[in-house]
């Protein structure tokens, strides 16, 4: 008897489930999380059923990352494995089920962060790669494009006031300044997803436009690759229209 | 040493491997085979020639032999979550342990290494391919020894020591529907997995069956090679107080 084989996506090339799967990747501070939040409130207030998802927040390694992280023991190759396994876990859980069951997932970074952040630490890009095979191909991602300054400036300015220790790639010893090495760092991996965009083909976005004027550029490439989506609800969903179509309050005449 | 020290695939891509000195030694074999006890009493015997020798043992890095535990206690972990768990703490052993121990010219006993992954994860998956990628940063050892034996006495020995578990048993697979018969066929399958890995990576196979004595033998005649040659300096005896009996064997 054989066992069972789960299916073996190989990366590169378009899955075949009903679903949609949507990813936006960006340094930190370009404002993806924020495009892609709207972007969640936009295709719900269309009556869509979407399913959220981000880097790192799988249960069964964000344990171990934080004492890693703690006690500084993780190394390019474990940070990279670790990451592996948290895709992998909610690529199980969290993005097959939604997208067979035909909903639309939106993933808050993907693959290519693992490739451009990696590469950096310096292990093999050809590993990660390898690493990933397993992952399944998006139906768009967007890669939020910005200069490094307008980042700093944003992360500086904003809510976070200060930078994480492996963001600001600390532990490549870099610089001793928490600015200076985030931007040295952030700066290379700026470089890499230049190379991921041509390699994988990524939307290119104008990360350094007002908000909405993104959002309205996302939603419209959104709109146009949800073209024949053919968008399925649960049976609570439908009964709500249905009612309301039934027994809305007549007009008054 | 001739070619010196490599990696099984991409490798660490910042480290050079050229300069570990020491010997990496795997004994390699399914659960219950005795690989812990063997690898005392190599290391007991190596102490005493006056190497140095470090034991690294599946799943017990510190960074990840909590997770893995837990892991294993939910019972739902896809083969790629629970392949990669096993390659991070491999990672973590090899980064903190391994290659610093060769790089100190020591002896590294490893019960078990890759190849345990790699069986489990084809047995899972049906292809070999992606978890030998995975490991590509894994050091090739200096010698493997498989302690190899048949589904049958693996059964009876493991029944008379902890007994069957669950994922010795590869229960999540669903071979079978009770504890016993999934034993039997997952445990088939991992031997015919090692089987085939020994031809691909020339393992020395030794009978597990055979008595405990003489296994050590042969693991011994097959390490001995490996260890430094030629001439050590004669050490003069330390005198044996009068009245105590001698303490060396026969």
């Amino acid at each position: 008897m054989t066992p069972p084989v789960l299916h073996p996506h190989t990366f590169g090339q378009p899955h075949t489930f009903p679903g949609k799967l949507i990813i936006v990747e960006g340094i930190d501070g370009s404002g993806k999380s924020t495009q892609l939040l709207l972007l969640q409130k936009w295709l719900e207030s269309q009556g869509h059923n979407v399913f959220f998802t981000e880097w790192n927040s799988s249960e069964l390694v964000k344990e171990t990352t934080k004492r890693g992280k703690k006690t500084k023991s993780l190394t390019p190759t474990t940070f990279s494995l670790l990451h592996a396994t948290d895709f992998a876990s909610r690529l199980y859980h969290s993005i097959l089920p939604p997208l067979k069951a035909g909903m639309i997932v939106l993933a808050d970074r993907y693959a290519y962060t693992a490739f451009a952040r990696d590469a950096v630490r310096g292990v093999s890009p050809s590993w990660v790669r390898k690493l990933y095979s397993f992952a399944v191909q998006p139906d768009l991602a967007f890669y939020f494009k910005v200069p490094i300054d307008v980042a700093i400036a944003r992360l500086l300015g904003g809510t976070r006031g200060q930078f994480k220790y492996y963001e600001a790639g600390m532990d490549m010893g870099l610089s001793h300044d928490v600015t200076e090495s985030f931007r040295i760092f952030q700066t290379r991996i700026l470089s890499e997803y230049d190379k991921i965009v041509d390699e994988y083909h990524l939307t290119v976005m104008d990360a350094t436009k007002e908000i909405e004027e993104q959002q309205d550029d996302m939603r419209e490439v959104v709109t146009q690759a949800l073209e024949h989506y053919k968008h399925r609800r649960g049976g609570y969903g439908k009964r709500a229209t249905v009612f309301w179509r039934r027994f809305g309050v007549p007009k008054p005449k | 040493m001739a070619k010196g020290r490599q990696y099984f695939g991409d490798g660490l891509a910042y480290l050079n491997p050229s300069d570990l000195k020491g010997k990496l030694i795997v004994i390699e074999g399914t659960d219950g085979v005795g690989r812990s006890t063997h690898i005392e009493l190599l290391q007991e015997w190596l102490e005493v020639q006056g190497y140095g020798v470090i034991t690294t043992g599946w799943t017990r890095s510190s960074l990840m032999s909590r997770t893995i535990e837990s892991a294993k206690e939910g019972n739902i972990l896809d083969h790629w979550s629970l392949s990669l768990l096993y390659a991070t703490d491999f990672a973590d052993r090899l980064e903190h342990q391994i290659i610093p121990a060769l790089r100190s010219g020591f002896i590294v006993l490893a019960d078990r290494y890759v190849y345990t992954a790699f069986a489990r994860d084809t047995v899972r998956s049906g292809n070999p391919k992606w978890i030998r990628d995975v490991f590509g940063f894994a050091l090739v050892p200096d010698l493997v020894c498989y302690l190899r034996i048949d589904a049958d006495t693996l059964a009876l020995r493991v029944l008379e020591s902890n007994g069957m578990n669950y994922w010795e048993s590869g229960m999540d697979l669903r071979l079978g529907t009770d504890l016993y018969d999934s034993f039997k066929k997952y445990q088939s399958l991992m031997i015919e997995e090692f089987d085939k890995m020994a031809e691909e990576f020339k393992f020395e196979v030794v009978d597990a069956r055979k008595p405990l004595e003489e296994i050590q033998d042969f693991l011994r005649a097959k390490i001995q090679p490996l260890l430094r040659q030629g001439p050590r300096r004669e050490l003069a005896r330390i005198p044996v107080p009068a009245g105590t009996a001698d303490p060396s064997p026969h």
